[in-house]
C-alpha cells in the first residue's frame, strides 16, 4: 500500500483490437427521474414560502391581524373539491395509454384541463370578491403571493395537458410503452395538488 | 481559442463528427463543450470581479474615502462579491462537473444534454445584466442583500441583482439536477458506485445542496421582488414585516453555498494528490462519505451568520454545536490528504503545489471557522475584517487554488497540450504570497476593530491595509502568467499524450481531447480508481507495460 508506483507499470492500455463504431449508447429512459428530482428542488420554493408564512404567523401579535376583512371560504373549499378530484380523474388517462388507449387519453386529459381552467377561474373570482388587495397588510401580501404562485404551476400544468392533448392528436405518438409526455404531465399535476391541500391547510384552516 | 479547437478532433477513425471553434459559441449539447463553456466564461467574470476588487483595494489604501465615493465603493462591494461567488466559483465548480462526471464515469454524456446547455446559456445573461447595472443603477447592499437596506439602495439596481441571481440560481438547479442523474444512473456497468472516482461522491453531495438550499434562496428572492417592486412588506418592518425572516431564507441557502462553493474542489483535490503523489487516496469511503456528511451537517448550521440578529441563546447553541460539528468531516478530509501525500513520490508540478497551498490554505480559513462558530467569539469580531479574512481564506485559499490546481491537472486532457510548467509555478508562488499578503492583515484589522463594507477607516489602520493592498496587487499581476499560460499553451504548448500522469480514474483512458463521445468502447475496469503502488496477480505474468488494466469491451455493454 505505501509503496510508489513505478510509472511504466501505471501505463494503462487500452485495448483497441475490437474497436466497435461509437453507437449511440441507449440508456435507460431517466427522463421520470430526472422530473422527480427537479420536483424535490420545486417543493422546496414551497417549503420555504410555507415555512415564512408560519414564521410571520408565529411573530404576529393576532393573525390573520386585527382589521382584516372576512376571508371567502366556500368558493376555495369547492375549488378544492374540484382540484383532488381532477387528480383523480388524469390517473385514467395514465390507466387508458397503458392498454394504448389514445381516445381514452384524450377524454381524461381534456376533462383535467377543464377543471384546471376552472380552478383557474374560481381563484380569480375569489380575488376579485375579497376586500383586501396584495398590499393591504403582512396577511393579504402572503395570501396574495401564496395563491398567485400556486396558481401560476396550476396554469403551467394546464399548459402541460394540453401540449400533451395537441401532440395526442397524431396517431402513435403515444402508445402503451412510450408515453413519457403523459407520465410527466399526470405527476406535474398530482404534485400542484398535493402543494395547494398544504395551502389550502394553512391559509384557510388553520 | 481558433487553432486549438481544430485539434480537437479525435484521433478516431470513427468519429463521425469534428468539434469546430465556432461550436463553443453555440448552443451545444456536448457536456465536453459546455464544461469548457462554463469555465472560459466563469474566468472571464473572474477577471471583471477581480477588476472590481483591486479597485476596492484601491480605495482602502488610505483611510479617507478619496479613489472612489461610498456610494461607488458599496456598489464595487457588492458586484465583487455576486459576481465572485455566483458568476465564478459556483459555474466553475459546474464547468468541471460537466466536463469529468461523463468521463470519469464512462458515460457518453450527461443525462439531459438540452437541459445541460440550457443551464449554461443563462450564466451569460445573468451575469451581463449584473455588470450592466453597474452603469445604470447598481446594486448596493452587500452580496446578502439583507433588506431594509436592500429595499432602500434604488430599485432598478436591486432589481437587476434579484434577476440576476434568480436566473443563476436557475442555472444551477438544472446542471444539479444533471449531475445527480447522471451519477447515480450512467456508471458504465462496471462500475459500483465505491469505485466511484471522488469527485464525483464530492458533486453529488454538491447537488443534493444546491438542490435543497437554492430553490429556498429563490423564494426569498420573490418575496424580496415584491417588496421592492410591488410595495408588499414582508422584509419591511415599517409595513410590519419582519426582516429576520429574510435572514433566515438567505442564509438557509447561503451556508450550504460556502459547501457547493467547496465541495467540488475538495473532490478535485482527491483526485489530484494521489496521481501527483504516486499513492493510493488514504480512507477512500471516509474522504467519499463526509461529503455526504458535511451536505447534511451544512444544511442545518445556517444561523452562525445570525448570531447577533436577536438569535435566542438556545438557539445559538444549537447553531454553534453543529457549526463546530462540520469541523470533523472537513477534518477527516484534510488528514486523509496528507496521509496520501505523506511519504509519497511528489512531483512539484503546478497542479501538485496549488492542490497542496489549497491544503495549506484552506485549514487557516478552516480554523478561524471554528473559532467563528463560538457565539462569544463572532458577537466580538461579527462585520468586521476577521469575517472577511476567514471567508477569502476558505474561498480563495480553498475555491479559487482548487479551480488552478484542477485547470493545471486536467489542462493536457481538456485541450490536448502540456501547459509550461515554469509559467504555472510563477503563478502558484505570486497567487500563495498574495493571497496570504492580502488577508492575513485582515485577521488582525478585524480583532483591532475594523467593519467591513466601509469606504473609510481610523488612521490606525493604515499600515495593515497597505500591506493588504500591494498583496492585492500582487494578486491581480499574479493572474497574467496564468493567462498567458493558458491561451499560449492552448494554441503552442507540447501535445500531449492520452495520459500525461499515468492516472487511473477513467478519463484518462481516453484521447486527449477525448472524441465526441468520448470512448470508442465503453471501459471495463479493472482496477480502482486509485490503485497506484498496488500490485496486481497480473504483473507475474505479463509485461508491466501491457498490464491490461482496462480492455475495450465490444459486446455492447
Ligand atoms: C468550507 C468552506 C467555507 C466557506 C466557503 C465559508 C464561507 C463563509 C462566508 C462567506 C462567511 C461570511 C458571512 C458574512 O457575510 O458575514 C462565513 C462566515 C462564517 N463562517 Fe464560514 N466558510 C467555510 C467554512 C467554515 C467552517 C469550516 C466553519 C466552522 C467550522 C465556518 C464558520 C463560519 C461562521 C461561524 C461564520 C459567521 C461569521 C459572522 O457572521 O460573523 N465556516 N463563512
Ligand atoms: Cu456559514
Amino acid at each position: 500500500m505505501q509503496g510508489t508506483v513505478d510509472p511504466n507499470k501505471a501505463a494503462l492500455n487500452y485495448h483497441n483490437e475490437e474497436v466497435v463504431a461509437p453507437a449511440h449508447e441507449e440508456h435507460p429512459d431517466l427522463r421520470l427521474f430526472g422530473l422527480l428530482v427537479f420536483l424535490g428542488a420545486e417543493s422546496m420554493i414551497f417549503l420555504g414560502l410555507f415555512v415564512a408564512y408560519l414564521t410571520f404567523r408565529a411573530v404576529y401579535p393576532s393573525w390573520p391581524p386585527e382589521g382584516t376583512p372576512e376571508r371567502e371560504l366556500v368558493l376555495p373549499a369547492i375549488n378544492t373539491v374540484i382540484l383532488i378530484a381532477s387528480s383523480f380523474i388524469i390517473h385514467n388517462a395514465d390507466t387508458a395509454i397503458k392498454k394504448n388507449d389514445v381516445k381514452g387519453l384524450r377524454t381524461w386529459f381534456s376533462i383535467t384541463a377543464i377543471m384546471g381552467a376552472v380552478f383557474l377561474m374560481g381563484q380569480l373570482y375569489e380575488y376579485s370578491k375579497l376586500e383586501f388587495g396584495l398590499t393591504t397588510n403582512l396577511y393579504a401580501s402572503t395570501f396574495y403571493v401564496l395563491t398567485g404562485f400556486h396558481g401560476l404551476h396550476v396554469f403551467l400544468g394546464v399548459c402541460l395537458i394540453l401540449a400533451v392533448l395537441w401532440r395526442a392528436q397524431k396517431a402513435g405518438h403515444y402508445s402503451d410503452h412510450d408515453h413519457f409526455g403523459v407520465e410527466a404531465a399526470e405527476l406535474y399535476w398530482h404534485f400542484v395538488d398535493v402543494v395547494w391541500i398544504v395551502l389550502f391547510i394553512l391559509l384557510y384552516l388553520l | 481559442m481558433t487553432t486549438q479547437a481544430e485539434m480537437q478532433i479525435a484521433p478516431s477513425a470513427h468519429a463521425h463528427a469534428e468539434r469546430k471553434w465556432w461550436h463553443y459559441f453555440t448552443f451545444c449539447e456536448d457536456h465536453k463543450v459546455i464544461g469548457l463553456q462554463y469555465l472560459v466564461t466563469a474566468f472571464f467574470f473572474y477577471a471583471i470581479g477581480g477588476a472590481l476588487a483591486t479597485a476596492i483595494r484601491t480605495e482602502l489604501a488610505t483611510p479617507a474615502s478619496d479613489f472612489v465615493t461610498p456610494d461607488t465603493y458599496n456598489s464595487l462591494l457588492t458586484l465583487h462579491g455576486t459576481i465572485m461567488i455566483f458568476l465564478w466559483i459556483i459555474p466553475a465548480g459546474a464547468g468541471l462537473a460537466n466536463y469529468l462526471i461523463p468521463l470519469m464515469i464512462g458515460a457518453r454524456d450527461m443525462a439531459f444534454p438540452k437541459m445541460n446547455a440550457m443551464a449554461f446559456w443563462m450564466v451569460p445573461p445573468s451575469g451581463i445584466a449584473l455588470v450592466l447595472s453597474f452603469f445604470l443603477e447598481s446594486p448596493q447592499a452587500g452580496w446578502t442583500s439583507y433588506p431594509p437596506l436592500s429595499l432602500m439602495t434604488g430599485k432598478v439596481g436591486e432589481g437587476i441583482w434579484i434577476f440576476s441571481l434568480l436566473v443563476a440560481g436557475t442555472s444551477s438547479i438544472l446542471g444539479a439536477i444533471n449531475f445527480l442523474v447522471t451519477i447515480l444512473k450512467m456508471r458504465v456497468p462496471s462500475m459500483t458506485i465505491h469505485q466511484m472516482p471522488l469527485f464525483c461522491w464530492s458533486m453529488l453531495a454538491t447537488a443534493g445542496l444546491i438542490l435543497v438550499g437554492t430553490p429556498v434562496l429563490a423564494g426569498a428572492l420573490i418575496l424580496l421582488a415584491f417588496d421592492l417592486l410591488a410595495g408588499t412588506s414582508f422584509f419591511n418592518p415599517t409595513g410590519g414585516g419582519d426582516p429576520i425572516v429574510y435572514q433566515h431564507m438567505f442564509w438557509f441557502y447561503s451556508h450550504p453555498a460556502v459547501y457547493i462553493m467547496v465541495l467540488p474542489l475538495f473532490g478535485a483535490i482527491s483526485e489530484i494528490l494521489p496521481v501527483h503523489a504516486r499513492k493510493p487516496i488514504f480512507g477512500y469511503k471516509a474522504i467519499a462519505y463526509s461529503s455526504l456528511v458535511i451536505s447534511f451537517l451544512g444544511l442545518i448550521v445556517w444561523a452562525h451568520h445570525m448570531f447577533t440578529s436577536g438569535t435566542p441563546a438556545w438557539l445559538r447553541m444549537f447553531f454553534m454545536i453543529t457549526t463546530m460539528i462540520i469541523a470533523v468531516p472537513t477534518g477527516i478530509k484534510v488528514f486523509g490528504w496528507l496521509a496520501t501525500i505523506w511519504g509519497g513520490k511528489i512531483s512539484f508540478n503546478s497542479a501538485m503545489l496549488f492542490a497542496m497551498g489549497f491544503i495549506a490554505v484552506f485549514v487557516i480559513g478552516g480554523i478561524t471557522g471554528v473559532m467563528l462558530a463560538a457565539v462569544p467569539f463572532d458577537i466580538h469580531v461579527h462585520d468586521t475584517y476577521f469575517v472577511v479574512a476567514h471567508l477569502h481564506y476558505v474561498l480563495f485559499g480553498g475555491s479559487v487554488f482548487g479551480i488552478y490546481a484542477a485547470i493545471y491537472h486536467w489542462f493536457p486532457k481538456m485541450t490536448g497540450r502540456m501547459v509550461n510548467e515554469t509559467l504555472g509555478q510563477i503563478h502558484f508562488v505570486l497567487t500563495f504570497i498574495g493571497m496570504n499578503l492580502t488577508f492575513m492583515p485582515m485577521h488582525e484589522l478585524g480583532l483591532l476593530g475594523m467593519n467591513r463594507r466601509i469606504a473609510f477607516y481610523d488612521a490606525r489602520f493604515t499600515t495593515l491595509n497597505q500591506v493588504a493592498t500591494v498583496g492585492a496587487y500582487i494578486l491581480a499581476v499574479s493572474t497574467v502568467p496564468f493567462l498567458i499560460n493558458a491561451v499560449w499553451s492552448w494554441v503552442k504548448g507540447a501535445k500531449a499524450v492520452d495520459n500525461p500522469w499515468n492516472a487511473l480514474t477513467l478519463e484518462w483512458q481516453t484521447s486527449s481531447p477525448p472524441a465526441i463521445e468520448n470512448f470508442e468502447v465503453l471501459p471495463v475496469l479493472m482496477t480502482g480508481p486509485y490503485d497506484y503502488g498496488e500490485h496486481h496477480s497480473e504483473n507475474g505474468a505479463l509485461p508491466p507495460s501491457a498490464e491490461p488494466v482496462l480492455t475495450g469491451s465490444s459486446s455492447g455493454s
